[in-house]
């Protein structure tokens, strides 16, 4: 049993190219998401249509361009010209002036300004205009004689994440991600290439039992796994300011369990597959977009259709989320999770049956 | 010519016997398109609201009226102290806390400025962002009714109207089904061509036939036309689906989307082979290809705006295939661009396709 472990050990470390990749993957993603990917709207493209060109039309611009969301885009000259630039993807939106606006303003005849948005990106169309809108709308305001009368100051708190940084939503997202996948792949795939190769026909015929060659199997992945974990939360901690609010014993302890969950999954999965093109191709389709998306890793499960909320709650990464968000983000205890923790538990004992059901000691 | 014709064909005998590829490589794409497709929403629509009314006056029990009466909020609870609503913060249950404290009403008569208390789980930035803003613009329009109806005809000066062009509803759906197609044309390309050689390697098979007369490029664009084949039936197959259960639009000409596709496998498919060149067994060689799928799906724009990145990611996108590919697909098919518009980036993409091509024949060795 010892010796056949460290044979899987030797097995792993040799392939130098994927241990780099193993290793580099966690660190790479966590960078990208930290610097790079995110939702946030700064710096669009934008063009203005202003046939009045006057100090008020030039006063509003001006409020845009500083706000730091937008940059000047295509310049443009009439309406006309709209559509082509969008087709071109020059810009995102475009500001609309009607004529003679200042001498409207004075008249007291309500000039409009339009803001048209390219919505075939919808959100960043959604967020551009209401933050054009809000822009316009303080100018607006101080246009106003009368500001006395009654007013109500909304007093904003932001918990948890008061900066509203994307990286704290990401990290617990890419630690499942990459357990689950990690994990989960690795080992199916592992099984399946004996099998393969047909040198699982030499360990069945050996005096390990089915229990051990599993077991086996599956133990350098755990440390993988776990030292990828590891590696993540002090990236995260260190690089990014993400806190550990709650305990950190218990974080690791919800790993180590999620993490044999991925894994009985993974030893599922090779039992059902006959090769390795159909162990990956069942990883990667059955596990790789449901986790990213299906587990509100990305888009809030809150906001899904019915029937795919309920699909989700199929879906390990969806409740160990949760997990890590409570114990890292909220700082909260057991008490908060302990169904989540049993759901997981469950999962694992579901597909540790399902394998040794499905386990052949014979291959034809 | 012949040479290749006989290693497609066995190519294609090799995926059609195989039962367990089938289904994988033809019904879960597109049970994955159909699924996926409603997932994948940044939409804000039921918020969970926590209240907590201090005041319990006409003008408090009003503004929460404008709250309980929205399609956007759903009220999960409400006493008479926060620390209930903070305990359902911290649960999940509410996403967002309103406190009104005593003396709202009164404050509101006198003049003086009444303060509400916004409370939000912000783990997710960008959902309570917009979250927040909702709640600001119901209160905002409480506070200019109670406004005009004291002093009439305070209303704004500037009248600002907006519209949005080519997805006036904002849905969602149309914006992400087409870069879902090009994931699954991603994954096919990439990943089944290069394990496919990587695999004869392995196994063993690949010295039959460097024993053969073969030339190199034969036996690569042998590997390779299958599975090009495939790719783009599957394409095809998710246009339909896409035009007939989802009614995406679809203004650009198809030929042309095709004509992208077909390009743009070409350096999937290069880049797989190569990364297959390299590399000795299956698992290498997934791991490598996953590991650039990745972070080329991440950086592609395809979850979240390119425009949002900063300048040194955005100079790095100038070698992601599927960048190029998901921006030119959704100008084709969502805003009509035509050949003129997007020739540029298919150009690269071309020259970037034969440059891989002609690295993984060259990488290619018929001598171990």
């Amino acid at each position: 049993m010892k010796r056949f472990i460290i044979k899987e050990f030797l097995h792993i470390f040799r392939d130098v190219r994927s241990m780099v990749i193993l290793f580099g993957m966690p660190l790479v993603q966590v960078l990208l998401f930290g610097f790079a990917i995110t939702n946030e709207v700064k710096d669009i493209k934008v063009s203005v249509v202003d046939p009045s060109h006057d100090q008020v039309t030039l006063a509003i611009q001006h409020k845009l361009f500083a706000s730091g969301y937008f940059l000047h885009g295509e310049i443009l000259y009439s309406q006309s010209e709209i559509e082509e630039s969008f087709r071109k993807g020059q810009n995102k939106m475009v500001v609309v002036f009607e004529d003679n606006f200042a001498q409207k303003l004075e008249r007291g005849e309500k000039p409009s300004i339009q803001l048209i948005a390219d919505a075939s990106d919808p959100n960043t169309a959604n967020l551009l205009v209401s933050y054009a809108n809000g822009i316009i709308t303080g100018y607006n305001k101080t246009l106003m004689i009368n500001t006395t009368g009654p007013v109500i100051i909304p007093e904003i708190r932001m918990m948890y994440n008061p900066a509203l940084k994307g990286v704290y939503m990401f990290v617990p997202g890419i630690i499942t991600i990459l357990l689950m996948l990690v994990s989960a792949m690795m080992t199916s795939i592992s099984i399946a290439r004996e099998k393969e190769l047909g040198t699982m026909e030499v360990l069945l015929v050996s005096p390990l039992k089915p229990f051990h060659i599993i077991a086996g199997k599956v133990m350098p992945y755990v440390l993988l796994s776990f030292v990828n974990a590891i590696s993540i939360l002090v990236l995260s901690y260190f690089v990014f300011g993400v806190p550990i609010n709650g305990s950190l014993t218990l974080l690791l302890a919800e790993s180590i369990l999620f993490i044999v969950l991925a894994l009985s999954l993974g030893i599922f999965i090779s039992t059902v597959s006959n090769n390795q093109q159909t162990a990956m191709m069942l990883s990667m389709f059955a596990l790789m977009l449901p986790t990213i998306l299906l587990s509100g890793f990305i888009f809030p499960v809150e906001n899904m259709p019915v029937v795919l909320q309920w699909l989700s709650t199929l879906m390990p990464p969806r409740w160990f989320i949760l997990i890590i968000k409570s114990i890292m983000l909220k700082g909260t205890g057991i008490a908060y999770f302990w169904k989540e923790t049993l759901i997981l538990m469950v999962m694992t004992t579901v597909f540790i049956l399902a394998s040794i059901k499905k386990f052949k000691i014979r291959l034809a | 010519m012949r040479t290749i014709f006989y290693i497609v064909q066995k190519e294609f005998l090799q995926v059609f016997r195989n039962r367990m590829m089938l289904p994988i490589i033809f019904v879960v794409p597109v049970v994955q398109l159909l699924i996926l497709s409603y997932a994948v929403t940044f939409e804000i629509k039921n918020i969970n609201l926590y209240i907590v009314d201090n005041d319990n006056t006409v003008n408090s029990r009003s503004l929460l009226e404008h709250f309980r009466s929205s399609p956007f909020f759903h009220v999960v609870g409400q006493s008479a102290n926060s620390k209930d609503g903070m305990e359902y913060i911290r649960k999940g249950k509410a996403h967002q806390m309103l406190v009104l404290l005593p003396g709202f009403e009164k404050n509101l008569v006198t003049g003086t400025p009444a303060r509400v208390q916004v409370i939000n789980d912000a783990i997710n930035g960008n959902a309570a962002a917009l979250m927040n803003a909702y709640t600001i613009s119901i209160i905002s329009d409480f506070n200019n009714r109670i406004l005009t109806d004291i002093q009439p005809g305070s209303a704004l000066p500037i009248q600002i109207k907006w519209s949005f062009w080519f997805n006036p509803e904002l849905d969602y759906k149309t914006y992400m089904i087409p870069g879902i197609l090009v994931l699954l044309v991603t994954i096919i390309g990439m990943f089944l061509a290069g394990m496919n050689v990587v695999r004869e390697k392995e196994i063993g098979t690949i010295e039959q036939i460097n024993v053969t007369p073969i030339k190199k490029y034969q036996f690569i664009a042998g590997k390779l036309i299958p599975f090009w084949i495939i790719a783009l039936f599957e394409l095809a197959v998710g246009l339909l689906a896409a035009r007939l259960l989802f009614d995406i639009p679809l203004l650009g000409n198809i030929f042309l989307i095709f004509f992208i596709a077909s390009v743009y496998l070409l350096v999937v498919m290069g880049i797989g082979l190569f990364l297959s060149t390299v590399t000795n067994t299956q698992q290498q060689s997934m791991f490598l290809s996953w590991f650039v799928l990745v972070i080329f799906i991440l950086m592609s724009g395809l979850f979240t705006p390119v425009e949002s990145m900063p300048q040194w990611a955005r100079n790095l996108n100038g070698v992601n295939p599927i960048a190029y590919f998901i921006s030119m697909i959704r100008m084709v098919m969502l805003k009509g661009s035509g050949f003129q518009h997007i020739s540029d980036k298919l150009g690269i993409l071309f020259i970037y396709g034969i440059a891989m091509l002609s690295l993984a024949v060259w990488r290619y060795r018929k001598t171990t």
